[in-house]
């Protein structure tokens, strides 16, 4: 796909990659073999029928193909643009055995901006159930959750705690990796449905779980409030000004749009010669947004090599081509003060690859003696998340050990009725993995609910079957109101 | 979304005012010790503020704001009764631990005055022999002095010029009321950090167990960005999650007055942008006569 030349493209926050254009869209969809058995949409998180909407494509019914693809995503100029494809339904697409994998992320993408350009929306039939359902978050796991339960007629309410909707998707990811407006455009697909929005809603302080189930009306309750609360090393210096952790350097840019200040309101005063400590996806986001807000240069830190570099591919080729300086096999072990409270430098050690660790990738020891100052003015630390607090400790949801929200293979949690997935159920994962856990979530909140899986399939066998009734499970509840014609 | 609206404002100085806000869930939800996230407009910072008191029965929580910088001062001109916030999120924070104690002292200072009302309130209505201490510069800005009187059994007001109780600082007042009564077992001191940081060293030597409420600088308020975190006892905490109440003798007021200087030279260039547009506009308006 084109991107936009790295030296034009640093300077900005608008979008690196250029999107396809339709000949080349509709090239890509050419290439697909259109397989009996697809082993895209078994690759993909959220079951998407990939061929059906390639098929589609290519009989120049873009309408028709978003519909089949929006059936499945309400998300897809989102999940087009940050899904990491090459590890899930082009990780398994036959045609990568030998060329290049048909690039169905960017047809995703194609497709979805289409649908934003020519203001496509699919609104299905809903027939009203009598069920109100409550989504703690507004990130990917609930809007998805969200999604489905509206389709199936529930009266859903997402809960969010901060002033405007998206969760990651806003606060997170960068507008030149996912324009702020690509954003608000999907979430009104998610409203159109008729899911209602709270923003300035922190539940769990304002109220709790147990209330939203036993005071406020809720059937039942998904919770999908990810893995927020940024990690630090327990370093000395770390309180220093100067260091900050990529999710406030992220949120201050991406949410309060720190680099229009003082157009906007919220600073971020940005260092000379910055320092990211970690080499993951979150790590590149943040580099490329220190170089956009005018950092003179960005330094990566990671402590093992690129080879085990946590971030997709492109992020750090784009990274690399806009001239970020990597420093692989480098940990930092104190952040020194410049006599005033900031940060002056850091001190770091030189590791080497040891034996394979648990994660199966080999574990970084240090150097013996190879301590070296590394000038720099401000650290940020991209080494990962944990969950945040607040719903343990205002709720009885039992929590694991790392205090991540303990769910089954169903998501349903220690309470009955509340159920919940994405990060704060697995720590951190990626979009599509969220929303794959919030459409998980409403099945089984549809089942909890007894309202029929819209996408269960009729069979004719269990007609007469013990427990059925043509062939339709006794134990749901919510049989559609037969509406006479005239 | 929701309206904020301000159904009271009322003006105690050139610098400080009140501003009841109607959100009758967290009138219903806050409890004392726990702090709000305030946005004035869509490009606005997000700014925490002690929730200075909560009327259940109107729904309405009171805030208290000193304008010192551009957003407050922003607020201090826009925020009128009849307009509305553009965000407010709460209640936030762990609610304050209100001990059953027999003999408590309340401290407020400069902006601490207020959101150290709430507790001294809880802790009257917990049966305990309330002290309270609360400091002005001068007379004529003392507000507040009958809601105190109302929960106190025992006031005691300081002034910088004498002009109205006893003239020196809180930690004065403090220091007299230890002197007094032998049998304190908790003071709470809400203000500036330095003054927080000056009560927790009166009390120190008496071994009095002392909490103070911690206003670092932070943007979301729920645990995510990490910017309040505070030194406590050797360990980092994050105040909006972890507090805002910690033990004031094992917190680290150096650091957190170090870390509240973190955008100084950002706040100084909002501050003159915002005074130079202030003046344009006024000047405007004196051309046109529409002032």
């Amino acid at each position: 796909m084109p991107v936009r030349a790295a030296e034009e493209r640093v300077d900005d926050f608008k979008e690196v990659a250029c999107g396809f254009s339709l000949e080349d869209a509709l090239h890509e969809c050419a290439r697909c073999l259109e397989c009996p058995n697809p082993a895209c949409v078994a690759g993909c998180p959220v079951g998407i029928d990939i061929p059906g909407f390639i098929v589609k494509m290519e009989e120049k019914d873009y309408r028709g193909a978003y519909d089949i693809l929006s059936d499945s995503n309400l998300l897809p100029a989102i999940c087009g643009r940050v899904c990491p494809q090459e590890n899930q339904c082009e990780g398994v697409c036959p045609v990568g055995e030998t060329l290049e994998p048909v690039a169905i992320g960017r047809l995703e993408r194609w497709l979805g901006d289409e649908a934003i350009k020519n203001n496509w929306n699919t609104l299905p039939h809903i027939e009203p159930v009598r069920h109100k359902v409550g989504v703690v978050g507004s990130g990917p796991a609930g809007l998805a959750c969200a999604a489905d339960l509206a389709k199936a007629g529930c009266d859903v309410t997402i809960y969010e705690a901060l002033h405007k909707p998206g969760g990651v998707l806003r606060y997170g990811i960068p507008e030149f990796r996912l324009p702020n407006d690509v954003v608000d455009a999907e979430i009104a697909n998610i409203t159109r449905l008729g899911v209602t929005i709270e923003c300035n809603t922190l539940v769990g302080r304002l109220f709790t779980i147990e209330q939203m189930r036993d005071e406020m009306g809720f059937d039942a309750v998904f919770i999908g409030t990810g893995a927020g609360a940024p990690n630090f090393m327990n370093i000395p210096g770390e309180t220093l000004n100067g260091v900050l952790s990529a999710n406030e350097m992220l949120t201050r840019c991406n949410l309060m749009m720190a680099g229009k200040f003082p157009d906007f309101d919220t600073p971020m005063h940005m260092g000379r010669q910055v320092a990211v400590i970690g080499a993951g996806n979150t790590a590149m986001d943040a580099m490329r947004v220190a170089l956009r807000i005018g950092a003179e240069k960005v330094h990566c830190v990671y402590r093992r090599t690129e080879a085990e570099s946590p971030a997709r591919l492109e992020e750090l080729h784009h990274a690399q081509e806009e001239g970020i300086e990597f420093h692989w096999l480098t940990a930092p072990v104190e952040i020194l003060d410049d006599g005033a409270g900031n940060v002056r430098a850091m001190r770091c050690l030189r590791m080497e690859l040891g034996e394979p660790d648990d994660s199966g990738r080999r574990r970084p020891v240090p150097i013996e003696g190879s301590e070296f100052e590394f000038e720099t003015d401000m650290v940020v630390y991209a080494i990962g998340t944990k969950a945040n607090p607040i719903l343990g400790q205002t709720s009885k949801l039992g929590l694991n050990k790392w205090g991540y929200i303990d769910a089954n293979e169903t998501l349903a949690t220690s309470i009955a009725g509340v159920y919940a997935g994405g990060d704060i159920v697995t720590g951190a994962a990626t979009v599509i993995l969220a929303m794959g856990a919030g459409r998980r979530a409403a099945r089984s909140i549809k089942t909890y609910l007894g309202i029929r899986d819209s996408e269960a399939k009729y069979r004719s066998e269990q007609v007469g079957c013990a427990g059925t009734l043509f062939g339709i499970d006794l134990g749901e509840r919510n049989f559609s109101p037969i509406r006479l014609a005239g | 979304m929701s309206d904020f609206q301000i159904i009271d404002r009322q003006d105690f100085s050139d610098t400080t005012f009140l501003l009841e806000v109607c959100h009758p869930a967290m009138a219903r939800a806050a409890r004392p010790g726990q702090f709000v996230i305030a946005l004035v407009d869509e490009h606005g910072e997000r700014i925490p503020l002690t929730i200075a008191d909560f009327d259940r029965d109107k729904g309405t929580i009171t805030l208290v704001v000193q304008a010192v910088g551009k957003t407050t001062r922003q607020m201090q001109q826009t925020c009128q009764t009849g307009s509305a916030l553009y965000g407010l999120v709460g209640p936030m924070g762990a609610p304050s631990h209100v001990a059953d104690v027999g003999k408590v002292v309340c401290v407020g200072g400069g902006l601490g005055v207020a959101p150290v009302f709430p507790q001294a309130r809880a802790f009257k209505e917990n049966g305990a022999y309330v002290i309270g201490v609360v400091g002005f510069r001068s007379k004529d800005l003392i507000f507040w002095e009958d809601k105190f009187r109302s929960c106190c059994d025992e006031l005691i007001i300081c002034t910088d010029d004498g002009s109205a109780g006893i003239k020196g600082l809180v930690t004065d007042g403090l220091k007299s009321a230890i002197e007094h009564h032998e049998d304190v077992d908790e003071v709470v001191a809400i203000g500036p950090p330095v003054m927080m940081k000056a009560c927790a060293e009166t009390t120190r030597p008496h071994g009095i167990r002392t909490m103070v409420s911690l206003n670092p600088i932070m943007v979301d308020g729920t645990g995510m960005c990490g910017g309040c975190r505070v030194r406590v006892g050797g360990e980092m905490k994050f105040a909006c999650v972890d507090g805002p109440d910690f033990d004031g003798h094992t917190v680290d007021f150096d650091d957190l007055m170090n870390r509240l200087r973190r955008f100084t030279e950002d706040e100084r260039a909002a501050m003159e942008r915002w005074n130079e547009n202030c003046k344009r506009l006024e000047q405007a308006g004196q051309t046109t006569g529409t002032v």
